[in-house]
């Protein structure tokens, strides 16, 4: 067992993820949305649905993203904007994550006719183009965020399935997993205990991408008039009524500024999450965290 | 010995890592002629494989190389990257491990032999054709002329060792480094392997340098052995020698872990402790911390290899307890 | 030594190749008792890997069967391994494979008693105790293999199968991928082991002197077959069969003598095609016109089996 001590002279050829100024940022950012989603009814300087302002009036000291064709505060509506997009994103995400995840696993495991049933399923969904299928399918059941959560989470999974499915082909062959199967164990424990554990970093480097991607969908449908409806304050509904309002510039710029400013960094932590799972660069990110390269690792054996 | 082919004098590489450089070789110093088959033996961590590639000068990037390497009395570690890419396979050439990677996989053996012939020697193409199949009869492939329009593929893991073997000799070397040349092959087509090293050399004058780990191997092909460990040398002299009376703890401990024909049954006897990774190598004399003999002054004192009987160099003070073996 | 834990009966392992079914292993008897160490040795393309996997129930037979404890090794398929079968374990070769790299030592161990109904604290317990049994600190119940040497992980995954308390033990070149001092080590190991918990266990290598140490019984395949089974000394001191002659002959002695190990000529035949009669007859030395035609069956000489009429002067009609 090898107890890493050592002199602190550590090459600086070697990038660790946590120091990525990247990741921090976005870090940063998403936890300073998710402050204003919970104060928001304390830091947002007006009622969010009041209608009691100055009509298309531009940014200025007291409405600094200005105010909307209904005389709204822009920027008390792009703050509460965030308790809507933000946590259903999260949500949509986990969902999507855990449905794909147990489809995949199953596929992946049990194989044969299981296996083709449930990926023609996925095949099926892929066949369209994500936003096209979210928008059937929020329009079939009626234009409500409630169903435009359903819709982005029926287009997410089969992304999640597929990774899963693959992890599990590749890890049923492994000889742990031969191992385990010798003492015993059933399938289903194996998914869980023995590729669980080797599987779910890829797929949180997946969610952490796709929860970007949630939130463009879910504000491309609002957008269309299929998510949140008037007068809920979300961002994609709020751009759209920047379409109409073009020469009022403020009015789309600022919800969709906060829409760029999420999805940024949502993908920057993706990245370095992404880093930090492989293999080669997490020892070089684990070194710098608590303890110094292990030097047993560098190749000697016995 | 002054006219040896390969010269190599107070050799020290430092590799850097993470802590910084450590010397992965230390003050390595041995000699071959002509004609001869001489053994580095060691465990994996000995420095055995860095001195191999130090003589190619393929070391990896960043390395620091101190001390001469002369072949023919030529100055290598002085060379230019240009000037030592026209050495590699002219004068030294080098047969490794796996020839599942050193042969290529999608070239017909016949092109990997004669593009190597004729970009050292400058012959014709059917010139370099029919060399290669005489190099193929040679190391034993049977049907050189079909062999030549094969692939690396279709032969087994002893037709591709020799055929690496062919390639190795196709411009004619002097000096042929065989690092770990059997490790991988199964025990027949192993003294098979050996014998056509053993024949090579006798019948062309070549200078075999043989690297393994493996003491029987050595016994068979080596006329003399340097034993390595932790990047410096422990013992050098003549095989015979070292492997009936050997006088460094550490080869002695190497000998005592092999199966022995009189003890069967009885369980080996490995030496105990691991061997120090790079960076983690004790002061004084590296194997003290593994060593019976070990007495306080080792653990400070660096023994240096001096001669304890002729062309036998041993790098442990002289102690009268252990003088028999 | 106690009735055997362990019988393969006529076993023979098929595999496809381009179209082509090809036998790995092709008529194979074995039989292991507790308390006793069967060597296992042969060359690349004998078979002897494959014969370890189909021992406990890897892979499908081609014809034969395995019989552990009195009953049936059925293929491992889809289905969970019956309980019965939890005294029959295997040792891997590759010590960086054989162990979930996500899991922490401790977990890996407690499977066995975990699987077997225990609860999880005494899984952990149980893994302390089986750790030091096999030589490492059982603080390394909570570390990961990556920190582990090979050999040290060779322990480990050891320690693993004796959680089940198994009676029989297949280890399919446990030693190959570690250092020499580590190849001792394990050998010694796995020997003290059959002795305290009166393991059986098949030793697969193709390092004939380390099994020659360590083994009770050996058996020598080629091409699929056994070619020569009986006591390790006996064998070894004086092999009756060509191809175990050749063998022995083979490995270069660290004596400082200089002699060239003795060399044999040929390749191993392909196994889909594998030679008329005695499958060894195109490398023999003593090779005769009867063994071009006749096959191979073991046959009592000199105190051991070996699979070759002209020594053993019993033919066999050709199959």
């Amino acid at each position: 067992m090898s107890q890493a001590r050592g002199r602190r002279r550590l090459r600086p050829a070697a990038p660790p993820a946590l120091r990525r100024p990247l990741a921090l940022a976005g870090l940063a950012v998403i936890g300073a949305w998710a402050v204003i989603a919970i104060f928001a009814p304390l830091v947002a300087p007006d009622n969010p649905l009041a209608q009691k302002f100055t009509i298309l009036a531009g940014p200025s000291a007291g409405h600094w993203f200005g105010t909307d064709e209904l005389g709204r505060d822009v920027f008390s509506r792009v703050l509460f904007g965030a308790r809507i997009t933000l946590p259903l994103a999260v949500i949509l995400i986990l969902a999507a994550m855990i449905i794909g995840s147990v489809i995949g696993g199953v596929a992946g495991y049990f194989g044969g006719w299981v296996d083709n049933v449930l990926m023609r399923l996925a095949d099926l969904v892929f066949a369209f183009p994500g936003i096209i299928l979210a928008l059937a399918i929020a329009a079939a059941l009626g234009p409500q965020l409630r169903n435009a959560v359903i819709a982005v989470v029926v287009v997410s999974w089969p992304s999640y399935a597929r990774l899963v499915r693959s992890l599990v082909l590749s890890a049923r062959s492994a000889q742990y997993v031969v191992a385990s199967r010798l003492l015993g164990a059933s399938g289903v424990r194996i998914l869980f205990t023995d590729i669980r554990p080797n599987a779910a970093g890829p797929v949180l480097v997946l969610a952490a991408l796709d929860i970007g991607n949630a939130v463009l969908l879910l504000s491309g449908l609002s957008f269309l008039g299929l998510g949140a409806q008037p007068p809920t304050a979300e961002w994609g509904a709020m751009v759209a009524e920047g379409a109409l309002n073009f020469n009022d510039w403020w009015v789309g710029l600022f919800p969709g500024l906060a829409i760029l400013t999420v999805v940024l960094a949502f993908n920057f932590i993706g990245d370095a999450l992404r880093d930090l799972l492989d293999p080669r660069t997490a020892r070089a990110v684990r070194a710098t965290g608590t303890r110094l390269w292990p030097m047993r690792c560098c190749g000697s054996s016995g | 010995m002054a006219d040896a082919l390969l010269r190599v004098e107070r050799l020290s590489v430092a590799l850097p890592t993470r802590t910084g450089y450590h010397k992965a070789v230390d003050d390595l110093s041995f000699a071959v002629d002509a004609g001869e088959v001489m053994g580095i033996a060691g465990e994996s961590g000995s420095g055995k494989t860095i001195t191999a590639l130090s003589l190619f000068g393929l070391l990896p990037h960043g390395a620091r190389v101190t001390g001469s390497i002369q072949l023919d009395g030529t100055e290598l570690t002085a060379m230019t990257s240009k000037q030592l890419r026209a050495i590699r396979g002219r004068q030294i050439a080098m047969v490794s491990q796996d020839p599942a990677t050193s042969l290529h996989p999608i070239l017909p053996i016949g092109t990997q032999l004669t593009e190597h012939m004729r970009h050292h020697l400058g012959v014709s193409k059917p010139e370099a054709r029919s060399r290669a199949a005489d190099l193929l009869a040679t190391v034993r492939i049977p049907d050189p002329e079909r062999a030549l329009r094969s692939y690396a593929g279709q032969f087994s893991g002893g037709m591709r060792q020799r055929i690496a073997i062919a390639v190795a000799l196709a411009a004619e070397p002097r000096l042929l480094v065989a690092d770990e040349p059997t490790t991988a092959l199964d025990v027949t087509v192993q003294a098979g392997i050996l014998r056509l090293l053993d024949r090579l050399c006798r019948e062309r004058g070549l200078a075999v340098i043989v690297i393994t780990h493996d003491l029987g191997v050595m016994s068979a092909t080596a006329g003399r052995l340097c034993v390595m460990y932790a990047g410096r040398l422990a013992e050098a002299g003549p095989t015979a020698e070292l492997l009936t009376r050997p006088r460094h703890p550490y080869t002695r401990g190497l000998l005592d872990a092999l199966p022995h024909p009189e003890a069967a049954g009885a369980a080996l006897v490995p030496i105990g402790g691991s061997v120090p990774s790079l960076g983690r190598v004790p002061d004084g004399c590296p194997f003290h911390p593994r060593c019976r003999y070990a007495r306080p002054s080792c653990a400070t004192d660096r023994p240096e290899p001096g001669p304890v009987a002729p062309a036998h160099l041993l790098a442990c003070p002289p102690d009268p307890l252990r003088a028999a073996s | 030594m106690s009735e055997p834990v362990l019988q393969l009966s006529a076993i023979a392992v098929e595999y496809r190749r381009g179209g082509q079914r090809v036998r790995a292993v092709d008529g194979v008897d074995l039989t292991v008792a507790r308390g006793e160490i069967i060597g296992l040795v042969g060359e690349s393309g004998c078979g002897k890997s494959t014969l370890a996997r189909a021992a406990v129930g890897l892979e499908p037979l081609a014809a034969g069967r395995v019989t552990f404890e009195g009953r049936d090794v059925p293929h491992l398929g889809r289905r969970r391994r019956p309980a019965y079968l939890r005294g029959l374990q295997m040792v891997f070769q590759d010590p960086y494979e054989s162990l979930n790299p996500r899991r922490t030592i401790g977990e890996l161990i407690a499977d066995g008693d975990r699987l077997a109904g225990g609860t999880r604290r005494d899984g952990l317990r149980h893994a302390a105790e089986l750790l030091e049994r096999v030589g490492l600190p059982a603080t390394a119940v909570d570390s990961y293999p990556h920190e582990f040497s090979g050999g040290q992980r060779q322990r480990i995954a050891i320690a693993r199968t004796l959680a089940t308390q198994p009676s029989c033990l297949i280890a399919d070149e446990p030693i190959s991928a570690l250092d020499a001092s580590a190849q001792a080590q394990i050998a010694n190991l796995l020997s003290e082991l059959v002795d305290d918990a009166d393991l059986g266990l098949v030793l697969v290598s193709h390092d004939l002197s380390v099994v020659r140490q360590v083994a009770d019984r050996v058996a020598v395949m080629y091409l699929g077959r056994i070619v020569e089974i009986g006591d390790t000394d006996t064998v070894w001191a004086s092999p009756r069969h060509p191809y175990t002659e050749a063998l022995v002959a083979a490995i270069p002695r660290a004596d400082g003598a200089g002699v060239l190990p003795v060399d044999l000529p040929g390749d191993v035949p392909d196994p889909a095609s594998p030679p008329a009669g005695c499958r060894f007859h195109p490398r023999c030395p003593i090779v005769q016109d009867s063994c071009r035609e006749l096959d191979q069956q073991l046959a009592p000489v000199a105190g051991r089996e070996i699979a070759c009429h002209v020594r053993s002067r019993s033919a066999a009609p050709a199959r």
